[in-house]
Protein backbone atom coordinates (compact mmCIF):
# COMPACT_ATOMS: atom_id res chain seq x y z
CA UNK A 1 0.00 0.00 0.00
CA UNK A 2 1.17 3.55 -0.70
CA UNK A 3 1.93 6.01 2.05
CA UNK A 4 -1.42 7.75 1.97
CA UNK A 5 -0.56 11.14 3.52
CA UNK A 6 2.18 13.57 2.60
CA UNK A 7 2.81 17.11 3.84
CA UNK A 8 5.37 18.94 1.74
CA UNK A 9 6.55 22.36 0.58
CA UNK A 10 7.22 21.19 -2.96
CA UNK A 11 4.64 21.17 -5.72
CA UNK A 12 3.26 17.83 -6.89
CA UNK A 13 2.67 16.35 -10.34
CA UNK A 14 -1.02 15.45 -10.27
CA UNK A 15 -0.86 13.26 -13.37
CA UNK A 16 2.10 11.27 -12.05
CA UNK A 17 0.50 10.89 -8.61
CA UNK A 18 -2.75 9.59 -10.08
CA UNK A 19 -0.89 7.17 -12.36
CA UNK A 20 1.09 5.85 -9.38
CA UNK A 21 -2.04 5.54 -7.25
CA UNK A 22 -3.87 3.31 -9.71
CA UNK A 23 -0.68 1.54 -10.77
CA UNK A 24 -1.51 -1.61 -12.70
CA UNK A 25 -4.36 -2.63 -10.39
CA UNK A 26 -6.99 -4.04 -12.77
CA UNK A 27 -9.64 -4.03 -10.01
CA UNK A 28 -9.76 -0.24 -10.23
CA UNK A 29 -12.73 0.97 -12.22
CA UNK A 30 -12.86 4.49 -10.80
CA UNK A 31 -10.37 7.13 -9.77
CA UNK A 32 -11.79 10.31 -8.22
CA UNK A 33 -9.50 13.26 -7.50
CA UNK A 34 -9.81 16.77 -6.11
CA UNK A 35 -7.16 19.48 -6.49
CA UNK A 36 -7.42 22.66 -4.41
CA UNK A 37 -5.79 25.79 -5.86
CA UNK A 38 -4.82 29.24 -4.60
CA UNK A 39 -7.37 31.82 -5.83
CA UNK A 40 -6.35 35.43 -6.46
CA UNK A 41 -9.37 36.70 -4.49
CA UNK A 42 -10.88 35.84 -1.11
CA UNK A 43 -13.62 37.57 0.91
CA UNK A 44 -13.62 40.58 -1.40
CA UNK A 45 -9.88 41.22 -1.43
CA UNK A 46 -7.13 40.45 -3.88
CA UNK A 47 -4.71 37.81 -2.64
CA UNK A 48 -1.07 38.26 -3.65
CA UNK A 49 0.27 35.22 -1.80
CA UNK A 50 -0.49 32.94 1.11
CA UNK A 51 1.40 30.94 3.67
CA UNK A 52 0.21 27.59 4.97
CA UNK A 53 1.19 26.75 8.55
CA UNK A 54 0.74 23.29 10.03
CA UNK A 55 1.34 21.30 13.19
CA UNK A 56 4.08 18.84 12.21
CA UNK A 57 3.13 15.37 13.33
CA UNK A 58 -0.46 16.11 14.25
CA UNK A 59 -1.38 17.15 10.72
CA UNK A 60 -0.22 13.80 9.35
CA UNK A 61 -1.86 11.93 12.22
CA UNK A 62 -5.21 13.71 11.72
CA UNK A 63 -5.19 13.11 7.97
CA UNK A 64 -4.27 9.45 8.40
CA UNK A 65 -7.21 9.05 10.80
CA UNK A 66 -9.53 10.61 8.19
CA UNK A 67 -8.26 8.18 5.53
CA UNK A 68 -8.80 5.25 7.91
CA UNK A 69 -12.38 6.40 8.51
CA UNK A 70 -12.98 6.71 4.75
CA UNK A 71 -11.71 3.14 4.29
CA UNK A 72 -14.15 1.93 6.94
CA UNK A 73 -17.10 3.72 5.37
CA UNK A 74 -16.53 2.99 1.68
CA UNK A 75 -15.16 0.10 -0.31
CA UNK A 76 -12.06 1.77 -1.70
CA UNK A 77 -8.65 0.45 -2.71
CA UNK A 78 -6.21 3.32 -2.31
CA UNK A 79 -6.38 6.87 -1.00
CA UNK A 80 -3.86 9.66 -1.25
CA UNK A 81 -3.69 13.07 0.42
CA UNK A 82 -0.93 15.53 -0.43
CA UNK A 83 -1.08 18.93 1.27
CA UNK A 84 1.44 21.66 0.67
CA UNK A 85 2.71 24.05 3.35
CA UNK A 86 4.81 27.21 3.21
CA UNK A 87 4.50 30.10 0.76
CA UNK A 88 2.09 29.72 -2.17
CA UNK A 89 1.01 32.00 -5.00
CA UNK A 90 -2.27 32.33 -6.93
CA UNK A 91 -2.80 29.37 -9.32
CA UNK A 92 -0.50 27.15 -7.20
CA UNK A 93 -1.76 23.73 -6.21
CA UNK A 94 -2.50 23.44 -2.47
CA UNK A 95 -3.95 19.99 -1.95
CA UNK A 96 -4.61 16.73 -3.78
CA UNK A 97 -7.07 14.10 -2.58
CA UNK A 98 -7.45 10.99 -4.74
CA UNK A 99 -9.27 7.70 -4.23
CA UNK A 100 -9.51 4.50 -6.27
CA UNK A 101 -12.34 2.00 -6.12
CA UNK A 102 -14.24 -0.43 -8.33
CA UNK A 103 -17.07 2.00 -9.01
CA UNK A 104 -17.44 5.77 -9.18
CA UNK A 105 -19.96 6.17 -6.37
CA UNK A 106 -17.57 4.97 -3.69
CA UNK A 107 -14.65 6.95 -5.14
CA UNK A 108 -16.59 10.21 -5.40
CA UNK A 109 -18.05 9.91 -1.91
CA UNK A 110 -14.80 8.94 -0.19
CA UNK A 111 -12.90 11.72 -1.96
CA UNK A 112 -15.43 14.37 -0.93
CA UNK A 113 -15.59 13.01 2.63
CA UNK A 114 -11.80 13.17 3.03
CA UNK A 115 -11.76 16.73 1.70
CA UNK A 116 -14.63 17.89 3.94
CA UNK A 117 -13.02 16.38 7.03
CA UNK A 118 -9.61 17.77 6.10
CA UNK A 119 -11.12 21.27 6.02
CA UNK A 120 -12.44 20.98 9.57
CA UNK A 121 -10.09 18.55 11.36
CA UNK A 122 -6.56 18.77 9.99
CA UNK A 123 -4.41 21.39 11.76
CA UNK A 124 -3.52 23.66 8.84
CA UNK A 125 -3.91 27.43 8.75
CA UNK A 126 -3.85 29.93 5.87
CA UNK A 127 -2.40 33.39 6.19
CA UNK A 128 -2.93 35.52 3.11
CA UNK A 129 -1.39 38.76 1.92
CA UNK A 130 -3.90 41.31 0.54
CA UNK A 131 -3.53 44.98 -0.48
CA UNK A 132 -4.70 45.80 3.10
CA UNK A 133 -1.95 43.69 4.64
CA UNK A 134 -1.60 40.13 5.89
CA UNK A 135 -4.49 38.35 7.61
CA UNK A 136 -5.28 34.91 8.93
CA UNK A 137 -8.12 33.31 7.04
CA UNK A 138 -11.24 32.77 9.17
CA UNK A 139 -12.84 29.35 9.36
CA UNK A 140 -16.10 29.14 7.44
CA UNK A 141 -19.40 27.88 8.83
CA UNK A 142 -20.06 26.30 5.43
CA UNK A 143 -17.05 24.03 6.00
CA UNK A 144 -18.55 22.85 9.28
CA UNK A 145 -21.90 22.12 7.65
CA UNK A 146 -20.18 20.31 4.76
CA UNK A 147 -18.44 18.03 7.26
CA UNK A 148 -21.59 17.62 9.39
CA UNK A 149 -23.60 16.01 6.59
CA UNK A 150 -21.33 12.94 6.73
CA UNK A 151 -22.22 12.24 10.35
CA UNK A 152 -24.27 9.12 10.73
CA UNK B 1 3.86 18.44 36.34
CA UNK B 2 5.94 19.33 33.32
CA UNK B 3 4.16 20.11 30.03
CA UNK B 4 5.30 21.10 26.57
CA UNK B 5 3.02 23.87 25.32
CA UNK B 6 2.65 24.76 21.65
CA UNK B 7 0.74 27.58 19.97
CA UNK B 8 -0.14 27.94 16.30
CA UNK B 9 -1.26 30.42 13.65
CA UNK B 10 -2.99 33.64 14.80
CA UNK B 11 -2.75 32.58 18.46
CA UNK B 12 1.02 32.06 18.13
CA UNK B 13 1.33 35.56 16.65
CA UNK B 14 -0.90 37.17 19.28
CA UNK B 15 0.97 35.57 22.17
CA UNK B 16 4.37 36.02 20.56
CA UNK B 17 5.41 32.50 21.50
CA UNK B 18 5.39 29.23 19.53
CA UNK B 19 6.38 26.80 22.28
CA UNK B 20 7.37 26.73 25.93
CA UNK B 21 8.19 24.22 28.63
CA UNK B 22 5.72 24.77 31.41
CA UNK B 23 5.26 23.61 35.01
CA UNK B 24 1.60 23.17 35.92
CA UNK B 25 1.13 23.67 39.68
CA UNK B 26 -0.05 20.73 41.76
CA UNK B 27 -3.82 20.40 41.98
CA UNK B 28 -4.43 21.54 38.41
CA UNK B 29 -5.14 18.52 36.23
CA UNK B 30 -7.39 19.33 33.25
CA UNK B 31 -7.10 21.30 30.04
CA UNK B 32 -9.63 23.76 31.48
CA UNK B 33 -7.41 24.21 34.58
CA UNK B 34 -4.43 24.86 32.32
CA UNK B 35 -6.35 27.40 30.24
CA UNK B 36 -7.45 29.33 33.34
CA UNK B 37 -3.92 29.24 34.75
CA UNK B 38 -2.40 30.59 31.52
CA UNK B 39 -5.14 33.24 31.16
CA UNK B 40 -4.16 34.57 34.59
CA UNK B 41 -0.93 35.84 33.01
CA UNK B 42 -3.13 38.65 31.66
CA UNK B 43 -2.94 40.60 28.41
CA UNK B 44 -3.14 38.48 25.27
CA UNK B 45 -3.09 35.34 27.44
CA UNK B 46 -6.66 36.07 28.50
CA UNK B 47 -7.63 34.72 25.09
CA UNK B 48 -7.07 31.23 26.51
CA UNK B 49 -10.38 31.62 28.34
CA UNK B 50 -12.21 34.35 26.38
CA UNK B 51 -11.78 32.96 22.83
CA UNK B 52 -14.38 30.22 22.90
CA UNK B 53 -13.44 28.89 19.47
CA UNK B 54 -9.86 28.04 20.47
CA UNK B 55 -9.04 24.39 19.90
CA UNK B 56 -6.82 22.22 22.07
CA UNK B 57 -4.87 19.05 21.34
CA UNK B 58 -3.17 16.82 23.90
CA UNK B 59 -0.41 14.65 22.48
CA UNK B 60 -1.67 15.58 19.01
CA UNK B 61 -5.25 14.41 19.57
CA UNK B 62 -8.12 16.90 19.84
CA UNK B 63 -9.05 17.42 23.49
CA UNK B 64 -11.83 19.15 25.40
CA UNK B 65 -11.66 21.10 28.63
CA UNK B 66 -12.29 18.04 30.78
CA UNK B 67 -9.31 16.15 29.35
CA UNK B 68 -6.79 15.27 32.06
CA UNK B 69 -3.19 16.16 31.31
CA UNK B 70 -0.23 14.14 32.55
CA UNK B 71 3.44 14.79 33.17
CA UNK B 72 5.33 15.04 29.88
CA UNK B 73 2.24 15.73 27.74
CA UNK B 74 2.39 18.01 24.71
CA UNK B 75 -0.54 20.45 24.86
CA UNK B 76 -1.30 22.64 21.85
CA UNK B 77 -3.72 25.53 21.41
CA UNK B 78 -4.81 26.89 18.05
CA UNK B 79 -7.69 28.61 16.20
CA UNK B 80 -10.17 26.72 13.98
CA UNK B 81 -8.35 25.13 11.05
CA UNK B 82 -8.42 26.59 7.54
CA UNK B 83 -6.49 24.20 5.30
CA UNK B 84 -7.54 22.67 2.02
Amino acid sequence: MHRSVRIQEDDFDTGAELAALRGSDARVGALAAFVGLVRDRNDGNGVAEMTLEHYPGMTEKALEAIVVEARQRWDIYEALVIHRVGRLLPTDQIVLVAVTSAHRGEAFAACEFIMDYLKTRAPLWKREVTPDGARWVDARDTDDSAAARWRK
Amino acid sequence: MSLKLRFFASLRETLGVAAEDFQLPAGLVTVADLRRHLAARGGAWERLTTADNLRCAVNQDMAGGATVVRDGDEVAFFPPVTGG
